[in-house]
């Protein structure tokens, strides 16, 4: 009979005969598990981003300072995704002398600078336009808009023109009615650049307007967004990549805002975060699953090598069998997959109004293919060193029993098993610091597992033996020293990874959403002239009851690095080019904000002196490609000004205080065109534009620009994050308990047996209960505290060198280690032991001797 | 006198146990020929089953030489060691050694599958019936008694059709009555199937139905007794 055919033969007979039980349970687990967490966090994440989305009303924008060619829209219409054409242009806007509302109480400028916007077809393609409904002050969304001959101001210009709904404005050589005030729209996220008020009008009525003369500044816009399905939107990005030209940009949401960046990667993190422990979880149930059978299938090999098969075919046999186990369990497994993210879909969806099934894409086939992989590799990487051994089984064996297990390949096997976990962390990871952490973690813990087992074995000789039951018990772990390293270690990984998900997940989360506190500021003010901040700050006081800082702004072009001109065509990276070829905001400090920390080289002091060069953010410098000691020349309003940066800075975006990719030291700005710029927190009310209405009607030149919604969209970003990693919280939990009980299960069998012969010497069931029970005590609680020094270390380092948040050590750690291992574990233990204690001895003796 | 079908050459077995050797075989030499049965005899201890595992391949002397079938087993590789129990031997072991995994039909396969013999289901069947188990095929090991698992390994045993039956005390772990009856099957069908059967044993009225007795004390030969059939 061939190989193959042999091979599955003997699978389905171990199959029936219920062999492959713990390891094809293994199995499902690690395939379900990483799976589901997959496909789940895959689904949130794309949801949250277009959650974020809704604040460009698009998915990306392509703009440029010529129309864009057509093909740009046509590609991209071909691709199945969302396409809507816009301009934006600065224009006055004028009441048109025939208004006939009721004149305001205020004198009404006649024309106000507008920022016009003209949009067609389906825009916004993410979120909407809210126009303001008397009465209601959440006001309500527009179903389209604006018809040819309409124009929809904001409340702001509205205001300033003292218009309201069919009274007529003029734009251009247009003359337009007004029928609706917009409250809200989809443009926040160009945030600090979009300063005058707005009107919206139909891009059809531009031509009308006759303002797009040569020279003048329009913005041509190109909003694209995916259809409900597919993700067409990477290969047209890829494809506009090597489309652009100079004057052209590419832009989402986390380009234009870094404080929605910032907190969608901590999103991502999160929800990676919970991807590795499944991976852990997964690995060490498969590694405890597949020496378990390889020990139960010693005598096979034995027999079969006996029988006249050689070693190479027993190789065969198992390697075939394991190859058909892994490919069936990891199906199976993905199928599993699919269910268990449906369900977490579906539990999230119940709890949250944005995370509903109809708003997740549907689930994409790289999660599978990950999850496939995964049980496949894990089952190899654990199983292949044990089974060249065991293919080798001497054929003596059986004859004589007692001879020594073949030695599992030492510690090549424990090597290339780290070696498959490694990799298959940094491939969930796809953050090599998150998995170095994690594998860090891992192998200190098994070092650990292994240092403490032998020096518990040392002490337990030197320990008083008290009664059958201790010695009996204690003596167990003694006699195994192996096999008691592996399972503390086993077991500790395990209550690791389940303190990680929830005392040290709970804290991480908790610390993040610290980050970013109620009263974090709702409008950014700026615009301010240096002789305007007095007045403005003590307006602003009285609004918001605090002392509010405000921060000087220079605008600037980057124009030489290392006295080098600066070529953007060389930056292969979009976001390089885009940032490179952007004006940046220059300010100057004295004193470092607390939302900022030096990374490298120094902050200036109080007195700086004329070396002090400046300083970058972080980030920043690492997409432009500068370094510390690098000198940078700006070109502020015509003159240059140079300086080498003397540091680099970490910046808490998400804190939504105003902050600067780039600071000077005081005076070396001094004489450049400034204005200031400060964020305050205003009580939010229903006409909460209107607190700032005075301030900004006392200052014209004053702009107030809200920035509540963006809060309230990284708000709730974290609030389904949080709950998202709740429910993947609740699937591992089970996939931990799992692991415990193999743990536990690993050595049952010898377990058994020994008890069998102290019962046949006489032993009473309560005294056999208690060396068990004494036994899984001291395993456990040593298990437990391993888990908890090493959940504490990897969530310190997560969260301070992955996640960059505040992270306090949390003592209850160590109890919930100590206690939840003890009692853990000696329950699993008891509940897997009880059983056989009611067995006649014999019986026993006679299944495993 | 016809060729040996297995012989043993100044057969010696050393192991290091604390820090003196222990010699457990000493130069034993004896020739067996085709046919007819011989009991390996002795004392716990004696050397009996490290002998057996000598003879069957599954060991490696210290010194000496084993042939099987006119072929030295020292110039053979573990594998092609392999190859020639699949075509020449049958095992019975005292502890039965039947795989728990398989019911007693698929543990009498198990050989015919290994060689690729043709309707290895058929075949092992027919030798379950005439071990008397037709009735108990689909039984696994641990539902079969002792009496039962041995007719399962004899069948087993016998389904390759080999040319000599290794047995290691086969009758240890059975009562008196059961074990009578598992010697009356086993030395019936090495009569049928002309195999020769090379049975290790210290009992003394097993060793009485064999052909030949060889006795072994402290690793050596001490007695070589054939009964004339």
């Amino acid at each position: 009979m061939n190989t193959a055919r042999l091979a599955f033969r003997m699978l389905s007979r171990d199959w029936r005969a219920g062999e492959l039980r713990v390891l094809m349970a293994a199995l499902l687990l690690a395939v379900a598990s990483v799976g589901t967490v997959g496909f789940f966090a895959d689904r949130v994440k794309g949801a949250l981003t277009r959650q974020a989305n809704l604040l460009l009303g698009a998915d990306v924008l392509i703009s440029g300072d010529r129309p864009l060619p057509s093909a740009f829209g046509e590609a991209a219409a071909a691709r199945g995704l969302r396409v809507s054409a816009g301009l934006k242009f600065n224009s006055m806007v004028q009441r048109a002398a025939s208004a006939s509302s009721a004149p305001s109480s205020d004198t009404p400028a006649l024309a106000v600078l507008g920022d016009v916007k003209a949009v067609s077809g389906e825009y916004p393609l993410r979120g909407a336009i809210t126009l303001v409904v008397p009465g209601r002050p959440e006001g309500m969304p527009a179903r389209a808009i604006p018809a040819s001959g309409e124009a929809w101001p904001d409340a702001r210009l509205a205001q300033r023109l003292g218009v309201a709904t069919n009274d007529r404005i003029v734009v251009g050589d247009a003359t337009l009615r007004v029928t609706a005030i917009v409250q809200q729209e989809p443009e926040v996220a160009s945030g600090l650049l979009a300063i005058a008020p707005r009107l919206i009008i139909n891009l059809a009525d531009v031509p009308a307007t006759h303002l797009l003369q040569p020279g003048n500044r329009a913005t041509y816009r190109l909003y694209v967004a995916e259809g409900s399905h597919g993700t067409a939107l990477d290969p047209y990005l890829r494809w506009m990549q090597g489309e652009m030209k100079a004057g052209q940009r590419l832009e989402n949401v986390r380009d234009l805002r870094p404080e929605v960046r910032q907190t969608l990667d901590r999103a991502e993190q999160f929800l990676g975060l919970a991807a590795l422990v499944a991976v852990v979880l997964a690995a060490v149930a498969v590694a405890l699953a597949a020496s378990r059978y390889l020990r139960r299938h010693l005598d096979t090999a034995a027999m079969l090598r006996c029988l006249g098969a050689s070693e190479r075919r027993v190789l065969g046999l198992f390697v075939l069998q394991f190859a058909t186990l892994g490919v069936i369990s990891s199906a199976v497994g993905i199928v599993l997959a699919l269910a268990g993210q449906q369900l977490l879909v579906t539990l999230l969806a119940s709890v949250s109004s944005t995370m509903s099934p109809a708003e997740l894409a549907p689930p994409t086939w790289l999660p599978g293919m990950t999850a496939f992989a995964t049980g496949v590799l894990l089952l190899f990487g654990f199983a292949l060193p044990p089974l060249v051994a065991l293919a080798g089984a001497p054929p003596l064996r059986v004859l004589r029993r007692d001879l020594p297990h073949p030695r599992a390949g030492g510690w090549l096997a424990y090597a290339l098993g780290a070696g498959v976990i490694a990799a298959l962390i940094g491939w969930q990871a796809q953050d090599v610091k998150a998995a170095g952490i994690m594998v860090g973690g891992i192998g200190g813990l098994l070092i650990a597992a292994a240092l403490s087992a032998w020096l518990l074995i040392a002490l337990l000789k030197w320990l008083p033996q008290r009664g059958v039951t201790w010695r009996f018990g204690l003596a167990n772990l003694r006699r195994r020293p192996l096999a008691s390293s592996l399972q503390i270690g086993a077991l500790a990984l395990g209550f690791m990874a389940l303190l990680l998900l929830t005392v040290v997940r709970g804290d991480l989360m908790r610390n993040w959403r610290a980050s970013l506190p109620p009263d974090a500021p709702n409008q950014f003010v700026m615009n301010i002239l240096p002789d305007q901040v007095e007045g403005v700050r003590a307006a602003l006081k009285a609004l918001s009851r605090t002392e509010v800082t405000l921060y000087p702004m220079i605008r600037g072009r980057l124009v030489a690095v290392n006295d080098a001109t600066l070529n953007t065509a060389k930056f292969t990276e979009l976001r390089s080019r885009r940032l490179a070829e952007r004006e940046f905001n220059l300010s100057w400090a004295s004193e470092l904000a607390s939302t900022n920390h030096i990374t490298e080289g120094a902050w200036w002091g109080a007195h700086p002196g004329p070396d002090a060069g400046l300083s970058m953010e972080q980030g920043i410098a690492e997409s432009l490609h500068v370094k510390l000691g690098d000198k940078l020349t700006w070109d502020i309003a015509g003159s240059q000004v140079s300086a080498r940066i003397t540091s680099l800075r970490k910046v808490d975006w998400d804190s939504f205080r105003p902050n600067f990719f780039t600071l000077f030291p005081p005076g070396v700005l001094d004489g450049m065109p400034q204005t200031y710029l400060g964020a305050v927190r205003v009580p939010e009310t229903a006409g909460q534009g209107a607190s700032l209405t005075a301030l900004v009607q006392q200052y014209p030149n004053v702009l107030a620009i809200d920035v509540g919604e963006v809060i309230r969209q990284v708000q709730s970003i974290m609030d389904q994050v949080a709950r998202a990693v709740e429910f993947v919280f609740l699937f591992t939990l089970a996939g931990g308990l799992l692991v415990l009980q193999a743990a536990v299960a690993a050595t049952q069998d010898e377990r058994q047996f020994d008890a069998a012969i102290l019962r046949t010497l006489g032993a009473s069931r309560a005294q056999l209960t208690s060396a068990q029970l004494a036994e899984f005590v001291v395993l456990g609680s040593v298990a437990g505290l391993l888990a908890a020094g090493g959940a504490t270390i990897t969530g310190y380092l997560l969260a301070d060198r992955v996640f960059q948040i505040p992270y306090a050590v949390n003592s209850a750690v160590w109890l919930y280690g100590l206690l939840g291992g003890a009692v853990c574990v000696t329950v699993a233990g008891w509940l897997g032991t009880r059983a056989t204690l009611r067995q006649p001895p014999l019986a026993i003796i006679r299944q495993l001797g | 006198m016809p060729d040996p079908i297995l012989s043993a050459e100044a057969l010696t077995k050393t192991v290091v146990s604390g820090d003196a050797p222990l010699t457990i075989l000493d130069a034993v030499s004896f020739d067996i020929e085709a046919g007819g049965s011989i009991a390996i005899v002795g004392a716990s201890g004696s050397g009996k089953t490290t002998l057996l595992g000598l003879l069957a391949g599954l060991d490696r002397p210290t010194a000496g030489e084993v042939r099987l079938a006119g072929q030295a087993l020292s110039g053979l590789d573990e594998d092609a060691r392999a190859a020639l129990r699949q075509r020449l031997l049958g095992f019975v072991f005292q502890s039965f050694q039947l795989l728990p995994a398989l019911t007693a039909l698929e543990n009498v396969m198990l050989p015919l599958e290994l060689s690729g013999a043709a309707n290895a289901a058929a075949s092992a069947r027919e030798w379950l019936v005439r071990v008397g188990l037709g009735r108990r095929t689909t039984h696994y090991p641990k539902q079969l008694s002792g009496g039962e698992q041995q007719r399962v390994a004899i069948a087993r045993a016998f389904a390759g059709a080999p040319s000599l039956l290794m047995a290691d005390e086969p009758t240890g772990n059975l009562d008196g009555a059961t074990g009578a009856e598992v010697a009356e099957l086993m030395f019936r069908l090495n009569r049928e199937h002309g195999t020769t059967l090379v049975l290790v044993t210290h009992d003394a009225a097993l060793a009485e139905r064999c052909s030949r007795r060889l006795s072994l004390a402290d690793g050596r030969v001490v007695g070589d007794h054939r009964v004339e059939a």
